[in-house]
């Protein structure tokens, strides 16, 4: 505590302008970037994969369980950040027994807890059912049981049975596309629905967070179909990466779009925090804001992919751009969180000045442990896609 | 037979789930009790006192003992970025520009950092909770740990609440703080402490030019009233709507 307050000391030096005193430091740090990125890789992954599920788009299935176990991965991940920054951790479960229904926040245990149990865990539940049946019979030792015990007890896996957990499952993926959009723009919500702060307050928030949530997740699935492949040493189905790289594409436009809407009509309506956003985006945020997201994380992605519709290389070639223009994306739509979390609180409520925001290495809130969460998702995917291999899935018969 | 009857149990169970959400939709769409919580609420507004808080600026000389004395009183950190209460300084330079400073929140009084020659105007702004009467931090809190008294004062149940810090965020006037000890929000209450045994907050106590006016806006006859009649008043960012009940007289429009 000593160091914080220490760290606060030097902070002091660092204002510039005048700031209300309580301002100095920053409330939201590393671990709430990371919270709405990994819950918007979650939201577009599982929109991908509801593509090829009820839109029925054929060509994304080979990458419709990795969609579906990465989506799981890092919903698992995504409370925690959350939970552990809080000042009172031990007491994050308040949120779910006395929540205060006037208060965005208050429903995010429940949008959570929906959306794992209620969509995700139940439709991979049904799309693996079959395969837990017929790995339960094949497998030895404790997997055997273990298979077993995620049957529930259902073993039947006649025709009719399979096509109802078919039904079922498209049921659930219908239920889930709203759930999804209902989880990240939710997320969005939280920061656009804070009068006090003009770069959050824009009603437009919860559709940019939803849109950027699909780039994000669509790069992120089709960044691990490609490693997936590579490790696997199989070959890489250039129609899905094309199919996904196009809807990457459609996604990231629109994701432009709105987002320069937002800018635009902030700089033409030109009220009263005009003065201090614009020094804030010209100042503080340009590294991240103008270099990394608009630049590196938006521009060049759209015209390479803008390219790759009118012009197809050589497969090798395509899947290279591929794989960096996804890399740009998600590390673009990373600092479009950093922009929002951050940046929403680098300047002070009384629009006169800034505080600054130095990120430690190590600390529950430094780069180290952000690292942590985000290679975590990563690990629990490994174990997702060992456990539950889709390409080991037992085929339906119908 | 076996068939026919699950079939009427079913048909019975949908029958009777769907009478009953839908009877719940219909009562919480309905609100019927509503009406009655508003009147005997209407009721509670007028029967208790309900508190407000009047500055005049013209009469704060920047002494900062309010500042001082609620750190006191209140168990805030000393540091100088720990505040339930601190004086801004405003200097408007002859070319237009503003100048403001509030050095260890003006506990340790002012000087003037701008040469005489450029000063065209300079005067002191009192800051602390605005006891909104719809307040955004109350809004926000996830499990209510912050809340509006009876009698008007915004209050924290540290024993409640998370450090989600969403209350910070929501504050427009920066009167919020994450107490380095307590590990909870930590806020300007008024002194509920010292007002619950017929007290004046210490802020109030100690402000030696009486700029500061601390009053029950249920009562007709108190000081605060006077003040909201006799003066122009104006409270700070309106257009949030808010419903702040701290009034200003002589508020410039330099102050945020």
């Amino acid at each position: 505590m000593e160091q914080h307050i220490q760290h606060l000391y030097e902070m002091l030096s660092q204002v510039e302008g005048f700031i209300y005193p309580n301002e100095l430091e920053l409330q939201w740090g590393i671990l709430i970037v990371i919270y709405p990125y990994i819950t918007g890789l979650v939201a577009g992954a599982f929109i991908l994969a509801s593509l090829e599920r009820v839109f029925n788009v054929k060509v994304l299935k080979p990458t419709y369980e990795l969609a579906l176990l990465t989506a799981l991965a890092f919903l698992l991940v995504a409370a925690l950040p959350l939970v552990s920054h809080l000042a009172r951790p031990g007491r994050a479960f308040r949120i779910m027994i006395t929540p205060n229904t006037h208060s965005a926040m208050a429903i995010f245990g429940f949008v959570y807890s929906w959306y794992l149990m209620a969509v995700l865990l139940l439709e991979i539940w049904f799309d693996y059912r079959k395969s837990f049946v017929v790995w339960s019979r094949e497998r030895k030792g404790i997997m055997k049981w273990v298979y077993k015990i995620l049957t529930l007890g259902v073993m039947d896996i006649s025709p009719k049975a399979i096509e109802w957990d078919r039904k079922i499952g498209y049921f659930i993926t219908v239920i889930g596309i709203p759930s999804a959009f209902l989880l990240h723009g939710y997320v969005g919500f939280i920061f656009g629905s804070i009068k006090a702060n003009p770069w959050w307050s824009t009603v437009l928030m919860p559709i940019i967070f939803l849109f950027s949530a699909m780039v994000s997740g669509i790069a992120l699935v089709l960044v691990i179909y490609m490693a997936v492949s590579y490790i696997r040493r199989q070959a890489i189905d250039m129609k899905a990466l094309d199919a996904i790289a196009r809807y990457l594409f459609f996604m990231l436009i629109l994701d432009f779009t709105l987002e320069s809407l937002d800018q635009i009509h902030r700089f033409y309506e030109a009220e009263e925090s005009f003065e201090i956003l614009s020094l804030l985006v010209s100042g503080r945020l340009y590294l991240t804001l103008i270099v990394f997201q608009v630049i590196l994380g938006t521009l060049i992605p759209l015209v390479a992919l803008g390219t790759l519709q009118l012009y197809k290389p050589r497969e090798k070639i395509r899947k290279a751009l591929y794989l960096s223009v996804s890399v740009l994306v998600l590390i673009g739509i990373f600092f479009m969180r950093w922009n929002v979390v951050i940046g929403g609180q680098l300047f002070s409520k009384s629009f006169r000045g800034f505080t600054s925001f130095k990120l430690g290495l190590v600390g529950s809130e430094g780069v180290l442990m952000g690292i942590v969460w985000i290679v975590l998702p990563f690990i629990i995917l490994a174990f997702l896609l060992w456990f539950l291999p889709p390409w080991k899935k037992a085929e339906d018969d119908i | 037979m076996g068939t026919t009857k699950i079939k009427t149990n079913r048909r019975e169970f949908l029958r009777s789930t769907a009478t009953a959400a839908g009877g719940l939709f219909t009562f919480f769409w309905l609100q019927p009790t509503k009406a009655f919580i508003l009147v005997s609420r209407e009721e509670g507004v007028t029967e208790g006192p309900w508190y407000g808080i009047g500055i005049d600026i013209e009469k704060c000389i920047g002494c900062g003992k309010c500042a001082a004395a609620c750190k006191d009183e209140n168990d805030v950190p000393k540091d100088p970025f720990f505040f339930r209460n601190w004086v801004e300084q405003y200097t408007v330079k002859k070319d237009g520009s503003v100048v403001i400073e509030s050095p260890n929140g003006g506990m340790d009084g002012f000087t003037q950092s701008v040469p005489d020659d450029q000063v065209f105007k300079s005067f002191f702004v009192p800051k602390m909770c605005n006891h909104c009467q719809t307040s955004p931090c109350v809004q926000v809190c996830p499990i209510g740990a912050t809340y509006d008294s009876p009698e008007g004062v915004v209050l924290v149940d540290e024993e409640s609440c998370m450090g989600c810090r969403y209350c910070v965020q929501a504050c427009p006037y920066g009167c919020r703080y994450i107490h380095p000890k307590k590990n909870v929000v930590d806020k300007c209450t008024l002194c509920y402490h010292r007002i619950k045994k017929d007290l004046i907050p210490a802020c109030f106590e100690v402000c030696p030019t009486g700029a500061r006016i601390f009053g029950d806006l249920n009562d007709k006859n108190s000081e605060l009233i006077r003040f909201l009649g006799e003066k122009n008043v104006q409270v700070l960012k309106a257009h949030l709507n808010t419903g702040s009940k701290l009034y200003y007289h002589s508020l410039s429009m330099e102050v945020l």
